[in-house]
């Protein structure tokens, strides 16, 4: 009980995910800055954003809606994001718990900030956020499959194992699944998916700020909001360590190891903010069409690909 | 001085309300955030929504329309909010102060934390207005 609680809020769960994801968003925000000839905001930044939002801000509830779920959803993101990263992270750092956790349960848990999101946009009863909600729906249906494919594939790779442990122990004993024609295919596909899970520029039209003006969160203000970014910071963290454990050889800790471990993660988030600072972002047609169809194809024929030993 | 205004100076969220402008000041503002002046450096960020928002950020003169959706959008942000009035017309209401449908310069409506003049004010000196309000608060 004692260490399961210790997992939740401190080390690999709410407090060290929190802080890592907090300077990653730092480090995104830096790289932006520099992309744009800019030199970027300090490095305590988003902590300072946090704590204003958590203990300065004022939180306003919606009249005309649904206080208590406007209220709940926010935790119940934090909660889903660090669930999910508690069972992704333990595997990464290599502590064994008696829960073989498998991708399908993390698979279902990424997608409650999501869902989350949603409902409280929903109950802020706002049209914007509805309209933002409605995207965020129609996103999450299209990358939805795409990601499951993408997880399908990684499990036929490595021999109808389904836990994080033994996909890691694979690639560590061997090479890493990136190595090969169907792993860059995937590598791929990975990246676009999580750049949707986190709605970066191409996919961002839920919270399109110019548009609908910040759409699923308009109302949030306060603590909520606090809350929010919490959440994702969480995601900024545990989506890219997820993409590397299941194709880049997941994270060693002996050693140089370190430090290549540390290379992997910042190399992903570098990638992600280069995407979203040379995109436009893309109509909700448009990214449906994108996942629905290229991507699709891409992770079909990485499948085939492995099928076929590639 | 404070843990919660040390984070509340650092992160500045700004929230523009363009009046009746000339577009002039709005310019101005913009280019604040620009790679030349880039006051993330700072921790100021434009934010699309009221709520998000801890300075509200006028311009224009504010005409009788514009008296509503002012009073609106102050009322609508959470607290503490800070504003600021910028430019000839956000302050004294400058060559539209005597015009039939002013309705008054910022400060009749609601009470302004900083006032930046010029028509239009300098980038320079919207970023000294800004250290001011960091300093008073």
């Amino acid at each position: 009980m004692g260490a399961s609680l210790f997992y939740f809020f401190i080390f690999p769960g709410l407090l060290f995910a929190g802080i890592t994801g907090a300077f990653l968003s730092w480090y995104d925000r830096k790289i932006t800055a520099r992309v744009q000839f800019r030199k970027g905001p300090p490095l305590l930044q988003p902590f300072y954003d946090f704590f204003k939002l958590l203990l300065v801000k004022e939180t306003i509830l919606p009249k005309h809606g649904s206080p208590l779920i406007f209220v709940l959803a926010p935790v119940f993101s934090v909660f889903g994001a660090t669930m999910a990263g508690v069972f992704i992270l333990l595997p990464l750092f290599n502590i064994t718990t008696g829960f073989r956790g498998d991708l399908l349960v993390i698979f279902y848990l990424l997608t409650i900030p999501s869902f989350s999101y949603i409902t409280g946009a929903l109950a802020s009863g706002n049209p914007l956020a509805a309209v933002g909600a409605s995207r965020e729906m129609k996103l999450i249906l299209s990358y939805e499959l795409t990601f499951l494919l993408l997880v399908a594939a990684i499990i036929m790779k490595c021999g109808q194992q389904f836990d994080l442990n033994s996909i890691i122990k694979t690639q560590q004993a061997g090479t890493s699944f990136i190595g090969s024609i169907s792993g860059v295919l995937l590598f791929i596909v990975g990246i676009f998916c999580i750049q949707a899970k986190l709605a970066l520029v191409p996919f961002d039209m839920p919270e399109a700020e110019a548009e609908i003006t910040e759409g699923i969160f308009i109302e949030y203000s306060g603590a909520a909001y606090a809350m929010i970014k919490l959440a994702k910071y969480i995601m900024l963290f545990i989506l890219p360590s997820f993409l590397i454990a299941l194709l880049l050889g997941g994270f060693r800790l002996d050693g140089i190891h370190i430090l290549w471990s540390l290379l992997k993660l910042l190399g992903v988030v570098l990638l992600l903010t280069l995407i979203r600072n040379t995109n436009p972002r893309l109509k909700i047609k448009q990214a449906v069409r994108f996942f629905l169809i290229w991507m699709n194809l891409l992770a079909v024929i990485a499948i085939v690909l492995i099928a076929f030993g590639y | 001085m404070g843990f919660k205004s040390y984070c509340f100076k650092k992160s500045l969220w700004v929230f523009h309300f363009g009046g009746a402008s000339c577009n002039n000041c709005d310019i101005e503002i913009l280019d604040c955030l620009t790679p030349r002046y880039d006051l993330e450096r700072f921790g100021i960020l434009l934010v699309g929504s009221i709520r998000h928002a801890d300075v509200l950020l006028v311009n224009g003169s504010i005409n009788r329309r514009d008296k509503d959706r002012l009073l609106e959008i102050y009322k609508q942000a959470p607290r503490p909010i800070l504003v600021v009035a910028i430019g000839a017309c956000g302050c004294t209401g400058g060559i539209f102060a005597e015009g039939i449908t002013f309705a008054g310069p910022v400060d009749k409506i609601i009470p302004v934390d900083a006032y930046i003049p010029g028509c239009p004010p300098k980038p320079e000196a919207i970023i000294a207005g800004i250290v001011k309000l960091v300093q008073k608060t």
